[in-house]
């Protein structure tokens, strides 16, 4: 039997002691019975650490497997207000969805008022609008049925930012795209039609991507696993790039923004580009640091570029 | 917060000898730059004192000292990269905010709007950041020399209480002069249609600008007088102790 104290990583204050702990408790556990002596701090936002500054200690480790005596000290910090990743997701993707229609149907006062409830006369605009409503109605399925999180919360604030982002961004581009005085893409036709295989195929891909990940991963689990490339021609990209499925969204974007002609896609594209860069770098180098046998040939989002 | 105040001590990082060496090179170019710009400040305020005892007015007081001010405060944007690079331990954003805002008015407003450059908020501004950054200039120049005189860490950390907000006034004065005249020209503004789908209202950016001071001047303040009680306060705890 241990024993567990836990100081507030701060001020060092003894906030629990835990009398008789299993030696085989995880520190999930552990979480849970700290929450009982302090209910405002649920699991979810407890950061429980070995170090004051050092890295968070995960659910599943083990107490016994942990560099402790017989009395182990641990060091909490609050992580705040968390939320779901699942709500932040279905959130911040239905925000789009509505918003866009919203502007596609031309409701009142976005408008001159002889424009409400009107529908554009370019055949590319209802296009826009069907690919964009795909797109978003796909995300919110994959949160749904398909995605398998590592984390199970994120700070509340996040949920602002996030929507912020993406409903902001949304409203952006559907009332320029929607609006009466659209100008549809220069090359026409043929510029729709390329855009549309590009759209199309990339979302393909980008679905592939993710049922790829979720298959190297069995339920429940967090484990991780390198990405190979399946029988679907769809992941060979994994050969020679770490996130494919940022790789992908790009390209959905690009075309996207190739079949509307409009500036504000374009920018919430390269928004979109830079930020998705940040994470590859992040995950591809997470890849290295864990797995000694990691493909070299891989770069974290695009081929042997970046 | 065009008032330009940030936490600045100039420190180096790096510890072993070839970084030594690169470090004395980087405090060398520091203090260059900082001398040089406490010296363009300097030529700015002369001028301008001069101008006004000369004509006794303040009318084309702006037109005369355009180039130099918008040569220094542009090349201010060098101690962007610096913050960034980590040479100077300042946060990137709160440097990044003040040098943008500075930016802006310069180049987007009394520059290109001239209808108010014979204004008198821009006199005041003018006046407000000429002397805050020849503070603030002139004490990064001796911090670096390690030879600095108690009255100019003084007034780098007192003046900004009175300074700083009359600056904001000057500027927010001055851009809402600007407004008609943006309205009326459609200056930097791009309407529907166009093969780009998109417009841009100069008039509603202003706007939105001016608002924009309402959350972030309280915070640059805030920090500036958070800095001020550890920079003065701390030094007179040990002052006590001795």
């Amino acid at each position: 039997m241990k024993r567990v104290e836990i100081l507030d990583a701060k001020t060092k204050d003894k906030l629990c002691f835990l009398d008789k702990v299993e030696p085989n408790a995880t520190i999930g556990e552990i979480k849970s019975m700290f929450h009982k002596s302090h209910p405002q701090w649920y699991p979810a936002r407890q950061s429980i650490r070995l170090d004051p500054k050092g890295k968070s200690l995960k659910d599943e480790d083990v107490l016994q497997h942990l560099p402790v005596g017989t009395t182990a000290t641990f060091y909490f910090r609050d992580l705040g207000a968390q939320i779901s990743w699942v709500t932040v997701f279905l959130t911040e993707y239905t925000g789009p969805l509505v918003i866009y229609l919203m502007f596609y149907f031309r409701v009142p006062f976005i408008y001159a008022s002889k424009y409400d409830f009107t529908t554009s006369k370019h055949w590319v605009v209802h296009l826009a609008c069907m690919c964009h409503s795909f797109h978003y109605v796909k995300r919110l399925l994959e949160t749904l049925f398909v995605h398998r999180f590592s984390h199970g919360t994120m700070p509340l604030r996040n949920i602002f930012k996030n929507c912020t982002y993406y409903w902001g961004f949304a409203a952006w581009m559907a009332y320029y795209i929607n609006h009466p005085l659209y100008t549809p893409p220069i090359y026409g036709e043929q510029q729709i039609r390329l855009a549309l295989i590009i759209f199309l195929f990339c979302q393909i891909g980008n679905f592939s991507i993710h049922i790829a990940l979720r298959n190297l991963r069995p339920p429940g689990s967090k484990t991780r696993k390198i990405p190979y490339p399946t029988k679907n021609p769809f992941t060979w990209i994994f050969l020679l790039v770490s996130c494919p499925n940022y790789t992908y969204e790009l390209g959905s974007w690009l075309g996207f923004t190739l079949m509307t002609q409009c500036l504000p896609v374009a920018f919430f594209t390269l928004v979109g580009f830079v930020q998705m860069t940040v994470w590859a770098k992040g995950k591809h180098r997470s890849y290295l640091k864990e797995f000694r046998d990691y493909p070299p040939l891989r770069s974290p989002i695009l081929p042997f570029i970046l | 917060m065009a008032s330009s105040e940030e936490d600045g001590t100039v420190e180096e990082k790096e510890n072993n000898n070839k970084k030594r060496t690169k470090s004395a090179l980087v405090t060398a170019w520091l203090t260059f730059y900082n001398i040089a710009m406490t010296a363009g400040w300097l030529v700015l305020a002369i001028t301008m004192m001069r101008f006004y005892i000369q004509r006794g007015t303040h009318k084309g007081l702006y037109r005369s000292i355009a180039r130099t001010l918008k040569f220094f405060q542009t090349f201010a944007l060098v101690e962007v990269r610096l913050t960034f690079v980590g040479i100077v331990k300042t946060s990137v954003i709160v440097n990044g905010v003040q040098v943008c805002s500075r930016i802006f008015m310069v180049w987007f407003v009394t520059n290109s709007i001239r209808q108010i450059q014979n204004e008198e908020s821009v006199i005041l501004f003018l006046v407000v950041w000429t002397v805050m950054e020849i503070s603030r200039y002139s004490y990064y120049t001796f911090s670096l020399l390690h030879h600095l005189p108690y009255f100019i860490k003084w007034a780098r950390y007192n003046f900004f209480i009175v300074l700083y907000p009359l600056g904001v006034a000057g500027e927010l004065l001055t851009i809402y002069a600007a407004l008609p005249f943006v309205r009326r020209s459609g200056m930097y503004s791009m309407r529907l249609p166009n093969k780009y789908n998109v417009s841009f209202d100069y008039y509603y950016c202003l706007i939105i600008v001016m608002l924009s001071y309402i959350p972030l001047f309280p915070q640059l303040y805030l920090h500036m007088l958070r800095q001020r009680r550890r920079v003065l306060h701390g030094e007179v705890i040990v002052e006590k102790d001795e």
